[in-house]
């Protein structure tokens, strides 16, 4: 009944592969990174392109924008990870759904598409809101000068709205990172699962997940500290956004 | 901080047997709650699964709740609550060691390296790995799945063995976790894997509850010996042991048995009535007539 | 393949859906959202005490929690708080708690660090004019916290607070990872047993999304009519 701890399992050789139980954490460490980097590529995408929408004078664009952040932020992560996974392709035509279901890497390219949208939501939601901080007399002031408003919108708001943007982005970066976890339960070895995958063939439970901890933990403070740098870097000079 | 906690259980394990009348461990804790937890299955058709209504019916569940009467009987308690817990097997021996479930009802293999971290009481199946594949697929063997995704349960023997056998016959298989053998067999169903590794008796339960069973074929190859199941509870509680262990025994040397068994094998289960045609093999019977919780499948069959 | 879509499957187990499954989603959010709160308002407050102790300790522990996905968090308390049960009460053997307990547990500590957060910004936004009235009024630094601080940092942030707990209803769901009957998890058992999961799913997403959408428009409405940010 009493836990006994034992630190040296991670040097143990796992079932999982040609290697430690360290080699497997790592391993996972790894699909973890490569998830959130393309999910964050699809989100940043996605999510300005919804975000400027919203911000355009038309009003069905402004309404399309906000039933699609509502619909992205309104359905549990999880669910929405099995709509894609298990829901889709059986509403797609056979063959499209069969092709999807036998990609290679089918857990990875659905945990990419499903937190990639679902993040997307919340990148159109402060980019939207980026956009709407700056003074009017930005967009007025662009159009005086004769640009276009695809002009406008690259010379004049976009620049700016980014800046103020990254605090949130890099929150939202963080919390990418942190829902790729959610991707084990559509079999996606990332380093929660391996913890987990660790846990079961090893007993060791709180190793395990000790580990798994760790690893969070250094990638959230990596993140944060290359944010900071980049933060510092882009400042505008005046605009209140950077350091004093 | 978990490690002094330890010093203290294993002292007052120390002076347990010798103070008969007092219980100690899992009985004291189940006279002081008037409670027993057992953890059951989603999807472990005979032996633990959700029936009519949800609600947890099975073979194992049937022994464990024949266990609780005799704990019962054993503590003179003038009743007992029975709680079910739902575990999976990646959860079960965790929830076992920190207490949250008293008793493993559902379909766990005993083996040696799991002895060390829990105990078993005496066999009440045996079963062997095999691979599920759809008919189409015209999978005989896993040289025929050579780098196709193949499913199993995460924390079972299986997924382990599967582990072992795709790098020592480098098959290069991608090999997918599923949290339990429901969404395991949805796996195969979908297509999003091309095969599920699982017991015998597990997989052939699951086909033939599927919604068009002659879709799938199981394999002749075994990758495994057949390996006994066994209820599991906590390891070092040499008093609880002793009562589930005489329970189990009393059980499989009378004819109720029988009737247990062929109640989930050989008649209409629940909840669609239908009926799985496994008769009790020799070697189980020999088990029942001789109870015993070895963990070695060789034991069995000789 | 998969035989068309048949609503019956959902209709012949709405009961177990909502009675159970609903039921415990709806009693963790609740329970775990009060929790939460309050705890999240102590850790607020510690992060803005003049003790450094304080301070540096509950700042640690918010950062820890937010740095930490919510499925590592829900995997190491469902095994880890038997154990610490049993060391808070001095019980020789690992407590054992119900699913409903440690995944009530878990969600309190674990979004108390986000709370805190909302909670700090409000009382950030109180006037210090505020504060100081009530010392010239002669009211103790508690009296201060409790009559004029909390109360106007809770009404500025309280469309930010019910925000969170719909994030938090939604959050629930993962405890299916652990095999708890929450909607979800309930909705998945059924689908998997009779081989009715796209149904289940699509029903599943249908509930959480009406019930998300209708609470967030509520909040925003309370928004527009308090005046706070949303």
């Amino acid at each position: 009944m009493t836990y006994q701890w034992h630190w040296s399992v991670f040097l143990e050789r796992s079932p999982e592969e040609n290697g430690t139980y360290l080699d497997t954490l790592l391993l996972g460490l790894q699909t973890t990174l490569a998830t959130a980097a393309a999910a964050w590529i699809l989100a940043l995408a996605l999510g300005s392109l919804v975000g400027i929408l919203g911000t355009l004078p038309s009003k069905s664009a402004r309404v399309l924008t906000a039933a699609y952040v509502e619909l992205f932020r309104n359905v549990p992560l999880l669910v929405q990870l099995f709509l894609w996974y298990f829901v889709l392709p059986e509403m797609l035509p056979f063959a499209v759904g069969s092709w999807l279901k036998q990609l290679p890497d089918a857990s990875f390219v659905t945990a990419v598409i499903g937190i990639g949208f679902f993040m997307s939501a919340r990148v159109a939601e402060g980019v939207r809101a980026g956009i709407e901080a700056l003074p009017a007399g930005q967009r007025l002031a662009g159009a005086a000068l004769g640009l276009t408003t695809a002009q406008v919108y690259r010379h004049v708001l976009l620049p700016q709205a980014f800046r103020l943007t990254l605090p949130p982005l890099t929150s939202e970066l963080l919390n990418t990172i942190k829902n790729t976890s959610v991707a084990l339960a559509i079999g996606l070895a990332e380093v929660m699962a391996r913890a987990r995958a660790m846990q079961e063939f090893s007993f060791q439970v709180f190793e395990a997940f000790t580990a798994a901890t760790l690893i969070y933990l250094a990638i959230n403070l990596v993140v944060t500290l290359l944010m900071r740098a980049l933060e510092r870097r882009v400042a505008m000079p005046g605009s209140g956004s950077g350091p004093p | 901080m978990l490690r002094g906690l330890g010093a203290v259980v294993v002292a007052a394990s120390l002076c347990g047997p010798a103070a008969a009348a007092e219980p100690t461990g899992t009985l004291k804790k189940i006279k002081e709650t008037a409670t027993i937890v057992l953890g059951v299955r989603d999807s472990s058709v005979p032996f633990s699964y959700l029936g009519p209504n949800q609600q947890p019916v099975g073979y194992t569940i049937d022994i464990c709740l024949q266990i609780a009467d005799a704990i019962k009987r054993e503590l003179g308690l003038k009743s007992l609550a029975v709680t079910m817990t739902s575990i999976t097997p990646a959860t079960r021996i965790p929830l076992m060691a920190n207490g949250t479930v008293d008793l493993d009802c559902g379909s766990t293999t005993n083996n040696a390296e799991r002895q060390r971290q829990v105990a078993f009481t005496n066999t009440h199946f045996l079963a062997t790995s095999r691979i599920l594949a759809k008919t189409a697929a015209n999978v005989a063997s896993l040289d025929d799945l050579k780098g196709k995704p193949v499913v199993s349960t995460a924390g079972t023997t299986n997924i382990r063995q599967l582990h072992e056998i795709n790098a020592a016959r480098s098959l290069g298989l991608r090999i997918l976790a599923a949290r339990d053998h429901g969404e395991a067999f949805l796996m195969l169903e979908t297509d999003r894997a091309a095969a599920f590794v699982m017991d015998d008796i597990l997989l052939s339960s699951l086909v033939a509850t599927a919604k068009d069973p002659s879709a799938y074929a199981l394999s002749e190859e075994a990758l495994s010996m057949p390996e006994p199941y066994g209820i599991m509870f906590r390891r070092n509680d040499e008093p609880f042991k002793r009562v589930v262990d005489k329970a189990t025994a009393d059980l499989f040397g009378s004819p109720d048995i029988q009737a247990i068994y062929d109640r989930w094998f050989t008649q209409p289960i629940p909840p669609r009535g239908i009926v799985l045609n496994v008769p009790m093999a020799p070697a189980l019977r020999r088990a029942f007539a001789h109870p015993t919780d070895s963990p070695d499948p060789a034991s069995y069959f000789n | 393949m998969t035989s068309r879509f048949d609503p019956h499957v959902i209709l012949d187990s709405l009961g177990y859906l909502f009675l159970e499954g609903m039921a415990f989603t709806l009693m963790l959010t609740i329970l775990s959202g009060i929790g939460g709160i309050a705890l999240g308002t102590l850790l607020a407050l510690a992060r803005l005490s003049r003790r450094p102790l304080l301070r540096v300790g509950a700042g640690a522990y918010v950062n820890l929690m937010r740095a930490l996905p919510l499925v590592l968090v829900i995997f190491w308390f469902y095994f880890l708080v038997p154990y610490a049960a049993a060391w808070l009460i001095g019980a020789s053997r690992p407590v054992s708690v119900g699913s409903l307990t440690a995944a009530l547990i878990t969600f309190v500590l674990f979004e108390a660090a986000y709370f805190a957060e909302i909670v700090r910004a409000g009382i950030q936004s109180v006037p210090r004019e505020q504060v100081m009235a009530g010392q010239a009024l002669g009211l103790k630094a508690r009296q201060v916290t409790a009559h004029i601080v909390l109360p106007q940092a809770f009404r500025n942030v309280l469309p930010l607070l019910l925000t969170q707990t719909i994030v938090l209803f939604q959050d629930t769901s993962l405890v299916y990872i652990v095999s708890m009957t929450d909607f979800l998890g309930a909705a998945a058992k059924i689908g998997q047993r009779d081989g009715r999961l796209v149904e289940m799913y699509l029903f599943v997403a249908v509930v959480y999304f009406l019930i998300s959408l209708l609470a967030s428009h509520a909040v925003r409405r309370l928004a527009g009519r308090t005046g706070a940010p949303a």
